[in-house]
């Protein structure tokens, strides 16, 4: 059965509590008890913030009351945390025996704005193990399943974060992506998801797996309320010094559904091979839509594009090596408690605390920056960075946004394995390469495949051209109804 | 016995005078309670990131330009990994790829001898935390509150041959950075790092022999301690036919011995990478050229200068230039009393005394030239006489007080009333006849004697010339 609060959208909510129609307390009851009513199907919490998120809201109800929030959207909307981002005094794991009783210090950056934005925080949603992963099944919390078959994965690595979206376990999340970690999860589930422009989102408080590539950003079940979402993250941000200084980060008059003339370009090769008959014919579907929608679309070769897998791996792997270095069981986090010497202090409590993927990935990435290896893997993959970089600018001299699908599957069963390196690798190349151009890239939701899973798909734009993006998908989703999980119905 | 020779490079670690960390907010103030000054960025809590602090770079760029290095407009840092517990975050931010500068010179003055020592480059890194050691109770302690402190590296080519080079190029290298006020140059507290990069080869050799590095060595002295123990223990090793082993050493400076701490560490080892939270830095050349600009005159110039404008000699020079700050006394206080000879009298003589007889440094020197100025103006006019004058200038010297204040406040100031002084002498003429009677019998000393009491008589506020006079009249 439908719920009238947790199915409606995050700004049409705020609206109504602006206007008095409801209360913030009554919302995040509301909620609370559709989240514990789900949670034992689909596991996506790691932590509820229920005493937190009852002290934010009487302090929102307050603000709004007292008129304050007048310019803020979301105020009073209840948002869901990837369990990386760090947050004061509640507890921040990545999914890992590592954290799991790690409680940060302070708030990231974007927690900082969504709490100034009169936004409430409902608790921490489950990942990937570090966010290493696509499918949410590595975590220590155990797997999240999907909302639409909970037989099937949600995705990864942001799978909480776009499952507890699509079960209206949470109005709005906010994701991390580092090779397709919000897109991914958000087609699997059938939601929206934007990866912004690198640079565009302080990273300053997310617990990094490849601080070169990994961006926050926000899933939802509308373009709209993520654009919402979008706005009240994005900024410079002093504490990042890898975040751009830019005057203008508004995204909202991008919401127009108009899209004549616009020049769309489809990579071949992302329909080469591997691409599932249902997706296919959905994609094609796509396509025809937004000729009829008026806009010029087009077929042209990209083909640097395959090696983007390789040069994602290498160079993900090398810098979440370092990056992970840090949990040495000696300051905070798992540690093991008798040890002979340093050594084994560090063996044994990363050894013990660390999942299987994260050791595989660290033990690739010490491997390929090891004496010798330098030259031939690292440098190598940065190389190849640089060229799909330039050939991204090509293509968008000639293209306003470029079109594909978001993944060539829809969500595996949660015991799958792949077992093919291609499918991977296709997977891998549709999502990867974006993050090492730095580019904006949103998914959203085109229609189900056979067994009633969705797919989605992806408009990617040049760096800074989120509206352009946003525009696409906007236009795209003013063209057929949202479509939520049947259980839900 | 085939004889050999030295060659020695250095990698000199100096702690930057920031106000605050290099990559966090945090005060680099020495000696405070341990990890009060630290935070989330410093202590490497997951998830923070580092901001880089432009004065560090600024302090960098300016002993670049000093050590006449070319200064890499892009540059960047890079993470140097490794685990070790004062290390927070498991790397170091560093600079290996593009140091800050490189190709540089000094050139040292060695017994006469004029020597180049090339600069193989200078980068920008940060310090480690601390590790405090409870042996007793077998427990290990660590402080992160040097976390953070910006570091340079000086790494020097393998250009010095002996102990009295390395000092040599050393004493340089600190006037230098104290002359920029880049750095508090305290070895003793660890703001000046040195380790020691020593091999040594057959006389006439060319290619070098296999170096040792050396770590933990604290002062200047135990510097060439090392070097003598370290280049007598490798020539003992080949003159047995024996080989240097490729290694890094720790100096013991109680037992005047270094202990092998590990094999030296290839530099792949570290697996360094560019550190993807800081983008590259460009360095524009307007503010090269602003630094330049606000460069001092170092110490070589003052001294030239020194000896052709003030017509001192060159050890006067020499010792009025051991700091900048008692260079610009120096010059600041004969800007104002026009006596440039008194007022390096003043330092050279009485100033040396001062701070031999406290076991001061030179770098404590501290007080306002307009004080010392005054004092010379005031001996110059008479006001005072010199025994009066040197307690005032230990005074100043040590305290900065104003000897116009201090003169009048303890009744210092010269009596010059004939009727005052002719009371005192007539009244010690009077207690002493033996005197009196010894000097109308041809005996001068007695009039020695006599003017000494008559000083005393006065506190020492006469001009001794005047008492004599006195004297002289009232004795007839």
């Amino acid at each position: 059965m439908i719920n009238d609060i947790t199915s409606m959208e995050a700004l049409r909510l705020a609206r109504k509590i602006k206007d008095k129609e409801l209360s913030v307390i009554e919302v995040l009851r509301t909620q609370l008890n559709a989240v514990y009513e789900r949670e034992p199907l689909y596991n996506s919490y790691i932590t509820i913030m229920e005493d937190e998120a009852y002290r934010q809201a009487k302090f929102v109800q307050q603000r709004i009351d007292t008129g304050g929030l007048a310019d803020s959207p979301l105020a009073g909307v209840l948002v869901a945390i990837k369990d990386n981002i760090c947050t004061k005094s509640v507890r921040t794991t990545c999914a890992s025996k590592m954290l799991e009783e790690f409680i940060p210090s302070y708030d990231a950056t974007v927690i900082e704005r969504l709490k100034e934005a009169g936004v409430i925080l409902i608790g921490k949603v489950n990942l990937d193990e570090f966010a290493m992963g696509g499918t949410t099944t590595s975590s220590y919390f155990g797997a999240t399943k999907n909302p639409w078959n909970v037989k099937h994965v949600p995705g990864g690595s942001s799978g909480g974060s776009a499952s507890v979206v699509a079960a209206e376990e949470a109005y709005i999340s906010l994701g991390s992506d580092t090779g397709g970690s919000i897109r991914q999860p958000a087609s699997f589930c059938g939601v929206v998801g934007i990866k912004p422009t690198y640079g565009t989102v302080s990273r300053y408080g997310l617990i990094p797996f490849a601080p070169s590539l990994d961006q926050i950003g926000p899933i939802g079940r509308c373009v709209s309320d993520c654009v919402a979402m979008l706005e009240v993250i994005s900024g410079h941000d002093p504490k990042d010094s890898t975040s751009i200084r830019k005057k203008n980060y508004s995204y909202r008059e991008a919401l127009v559904d108009d899209i004549k003339g616009m020049r769309i370009g489809i990579p071949k090769l992302y329909l080469d091979e591997g691409l599932d008959d249902d997706v296919h014919k959905k994609f094609t579907e796509v396509v025809k839509t937004y000729k009829g929608l008026g806009a010029d679309v087009e077929f042209f070769d990209m083909n640097v594009l395959r090696y983007s897998p390789q040069a994602y791996f290498v160079i993900s792997c090398a810098e979440a090596t370092s990056s992970l270095s840090r949990f040495d069981g000696l300051k905070y986090g798992y540690g093991i408690e008798e040890y002979e010497g340093i050594q084994e202090l560090y063996i044994k409590s990363r050894s013990e605390a660390f999942g299987d993927e994260v050791k595989r990935r660290i033990m690739l990435g010490a491997f390929t920056q090891s004496p010798g290896k330098y030259e031939d893997y690292y440098n190598k993959a940065r190389k190849i960075r640089r060229l799909i970089y330039q050939a991204y600018e090509e293509a968008f001299e000639k293209y306003d946004v470029l079109l594909s699908p978001e993944q060539i599957k829809t969500a595996p069963p949660l015991n799958y394995k792949v077992n093919d390196p291609k499918e991977k690798h296709q997977s891998e190349m549709l999502n990867a390469s974006v993050n090492l151009a730095g580019l904006p890239a949103v998914c959203l939701p085109c229609g189900q495949d056979r067994n009633g899973l969705p797919i989605g798909i992806q408009l990617i734009a040049k760096q800074f051209g989120e509206k352009n993006i946003i525009r696409a998908a906007y236009a795209f989703e003013q063209t057929r109804p949202y479509e939520r999980p049947s259980i839900l119905t | 016995m085939k004889e050999y020779e030295l060659d020695i490079g250095l990698e000199v670690h100096v702690e930057l005078s920031t106000a605050s960390k290099i990559f966090c907010a945090c005060s680099t103030k020495f000696s405070l309670e341990a990890n009060s000054s630290c935070c989330p960025v410093c202590t490497g809590m997951p998830g923070t990131l580092p901001v880089l602090n432009k004065k560090a770079v600024e302090y960098g760029v300016a002993v670049g330009l000093a050590l006449n290095c070319t200064i890499t407009r892009d540059t960047m840092f890079d993470r140097k990994n490794y685990y070790y517990p004062d290390l927070p975050k498991a790397y170091q931010i560093s600079q290996l790829y593009y140091p800050l500068a490189q190709k540089g010179k000094v050139i040292i003055n060695e017994s006469g001898q004029e020597k180049i020592i090339r600069i193989h480059e200078l980068h920008l890194e940060e310090d480690a935390g601390r590790l405090l050691h409870d042996w007793e109770k077998d427990k290990t302690y660590i402080d992160y509150n040097r976390a953070g402190i910006p570091l340079i590296e000086i790494v020097t080519e393998a250009d010095m041959h002996s102990a009295d080079e390395v000092l040599a190029f050393l004493d340089k290298l600190k006037s230098i950075l104290q002359y920029l006020g880049v750095s508090d140059c305290k070895m003793e507290e660890g703001s000046i790092r040195v380790d020691l990069n020593l091999s040594v080869r057959e006389a006439g050799a060319i290619t070098l022999g296999t170096r040792t590095e050396m770590k933990n060595i604290n002062s200047f002295k135990a510097i060439a301690r090392a070097i003598e123990s370290e280049s007598a223990r490798q020539i003992e090793i080949l003159r047995n036919g024996g080989q240097v082993a490729l290694e890094t050493r720790r100096w013991d400076d109680v037992s005047n011995e270094s202990i092998r701490m590990r094999a030296k560490e290839n530099i792949e080892d570290y697996r360094y990478f560019p550190d993807p939270d800081i983008p590259p830095l460009i360095i524009s050349s307007d503010w090269i050229d602003e630094i330049k600009a606000r460069l001092p005159e170092f110490r070589d110039e003052k001294i030239f200068r020194f000896q052709r404008d003030y017509d001192i000699s060159l050890y006067d020079a020499e010792v009025l230039t051991s700091s900048k700050k008692i260079a610009d006394i120096f010059e600041e206080t004969a800007k104002l009393c026009h006596m440039p000879k008194e007022v390096s009298n003043w330092l050279m003589v009485e100033g040396m005394r001062i701070i031999r007889a406290n076991e001061m440094d030179v770098w404590d020197i501290d007080f306002n030239p307009d004080n010392l100025a005054k004092l010379i103006l005031m001996v110059d006019k008479g006001q005072i006489n010199r025994t009066i004058a040197k307690e005032v200038f230990e005074e100043i010297f040590l305290k900065n007080i104003d000897p116009e204040v201090y003169v009048n406040k303890h009744g210092l100031g010269i009596i010059s009333d004939d009727k005052i002084l002719g009371s005192a002498a007539l009244r010690v003429i009077n207690n002493n006849p033996k005197s009196v009677s010894d000097y109308k019998q041809g005996k001068a000393k007695a009039l020695g004697y006599l003017m000494g009491q008559t000083m005393k008589e006065l506190n020492g506020r006469a001009d001794p010339s005047l008492v004599r006079k006195i004297l002289l009249e009232l004795l007839q």
